[in-house]
């Protein structure tokens, strides 16, 4: 551990204690485990605190090892651009209970599609999460969460009803002006296409 | 009632399009000489084996001289879809709408391992072969094919193409989804989807 990290790692013990639960440094990584119920207020700290500015979320995922015993992670790579250091956070989960932690997105924008992704492949759920739907699979997939270690590699169902399922999909709901975020945009836009929007949101 | 040609006269016989004869094979010949060296591409690259394509387009090997002049990247004006790389299931309504927006007459080559067999992506994502998904003409081997490999294909396709016959009801007839939502039986489509070669091995799945 150099002493930056071992810096890193005094201040954030300092702030949140228990809350930080064990720190390893892997190939020159500094990796810190911290606890899932104060995980938001940690990311929020270590983004807006003067001292650290983490501003950039490099990458959001999910990890599930074969060992059994090993818990489920919520990984967050972060980056200072200013201060030029990366910290990954994790946030370690029991598989086999309710997956949920709390959004990013509220501290980093860039975090929707990261987490919509780790919801679409590993069920993690993201309270708070605007418009946490599938975002690699198709919106109407049922067959669970693929990267899960309980997921058969071909899927639960046999070739046949996948490929029924995936015909009866409507090609066009995937491309559609829904699939980009314009909730923002909703007062700006047409009459015609607030309505179509309005009904669309109706039928689900 | 004088109208009415008797049922043996000889122009009736002449005329007949229904049977092959000296009028209908010349007309084939016509029209299979015109179709299969004007077949215009519909590519749909989805994976590595679209820079083949890509590569195959190009000066050095030229489509062109096949007639491929023009690639047409709207279904409506083309004659030959040519689904270069993986089809995962997501893309498989896409597929099936765009062979359906075709017009006849129309062929199919599947180009490469994945998108003949789903290759090595024997995973939950990908559709184990396009035939599953849309009638197929010519298959191509390879992984991904060098475009010599494409182009042999397409000659073979030439090659079919000159031997079909306007007297042949199976030919220029749409091969729609059923009612039941697939396009073949489901029995075919798990027998297809077997795993086969290394992929017999792996024992994650069920």
């Amino acid at each position: 551990m150099t002493e930056g990290q071992a810096d890193q790692l005094a201040a954030l013990r300092g702030r949140f204690g228990a809350a930080i639960e064990r720190s390893v440094v892997f190939a020159g990584q500094q990796v810190v485990y911290v606890a899932a119920a104060q995980a938001h207020a940690v990311l929020e700290w270590l983004q807006q605190d003067p001292s650290q500015r983490f501003d950039y979320l490099t990458d959001l995922t999910a990890v599930e090892y074969r060992d059994a015993e090993r818990p489920l992670e919520v990984v967050y790579q972060l980056r200072s651009l200013t201060r030029r250091v990366d910290l990954r956070v994790k946030i370690a989960l029991d598989p086999s209970g309710p997956l949920e932690v709390r959004t990013v997105t509220d501290l980093w924008k860039g975090a929707e599609w990261l987490e919509r992704e780790a919801w679409d492949m590993f069920g993690v759920k993201f309270l708070g999460h605007g418009d946490l739907r599938r975002i690699l699979m198709w919106e109407t997939y049922s067959e669970g969460h693929p990267l899960r270690k309980s997921f058969p590699l071909r899927g639960h169902r046999s070739r046949a009803e996948q490929t029924r399922q995936a015909l009866a999909a409507n090609p066009e709901a995937h491309y559609s002006l829904e699939e980009l975020s314009i909730a923002d945009a909703y007062q700006a836009l047409p009459a015609d296409m607030q309505a179509r929007l309005v009904e669309r949101e109706a039928a689900q | 009632m004088g109208l009415t040609l008797p049922p043996s006269s000889g122009l009736d016989d002449t005329l007949d399009l229904t049977s092959p004869n000296w009028v209908t094979t010349r007309l084939d010949f016509l029209a299979n000489w015109a179709r299969s060296n004007s077949l215009w591409p519909m590519p749909f690259g989805t994976a590595c084996c679209a820079i083949e394509y890509m590569a195959t387009a190009a000066s050095r090997y030229d489509i062109s001289r096949f007639g491929m002049e023009r690639q047409s990247f709207s279904p409506r004006q083309a004659d030959v879809l040519i689904c270069a790389g993986r089809l995962p299931f997501k893309l498989a309504p896409v597929i099936r709408r765009i062979w359906d927006q075709m017009p006849q007459p129309k062929w199919a080559i599947s180009m490469g391992a994945c998108a003949s067999t789903g290759g090595i992506f024997d995973t939950y994502a990908m559709v184990q072969g396009i035939n599953t998904i849309i009638p197929v003409d010519v298959y191509v081997p390879g992984c991904p094919p060098r475009p010599e490999g494409l182009l042999y294909g397409i000659l073979m396709l030439q090659k079919k193409i000159m031997a079909e016959s306007m007297v042949d009801p199976t030919l220029r007839v749409e091969h729609l989804v059923h009612p039941d939502g697939l396009f073949r039986r489901p029995e075919e489509i798990n027998e297809v989807s077997e795993p086969f070669g290394n992929s017999v091995s792996q024992t994650r799945s069920g």
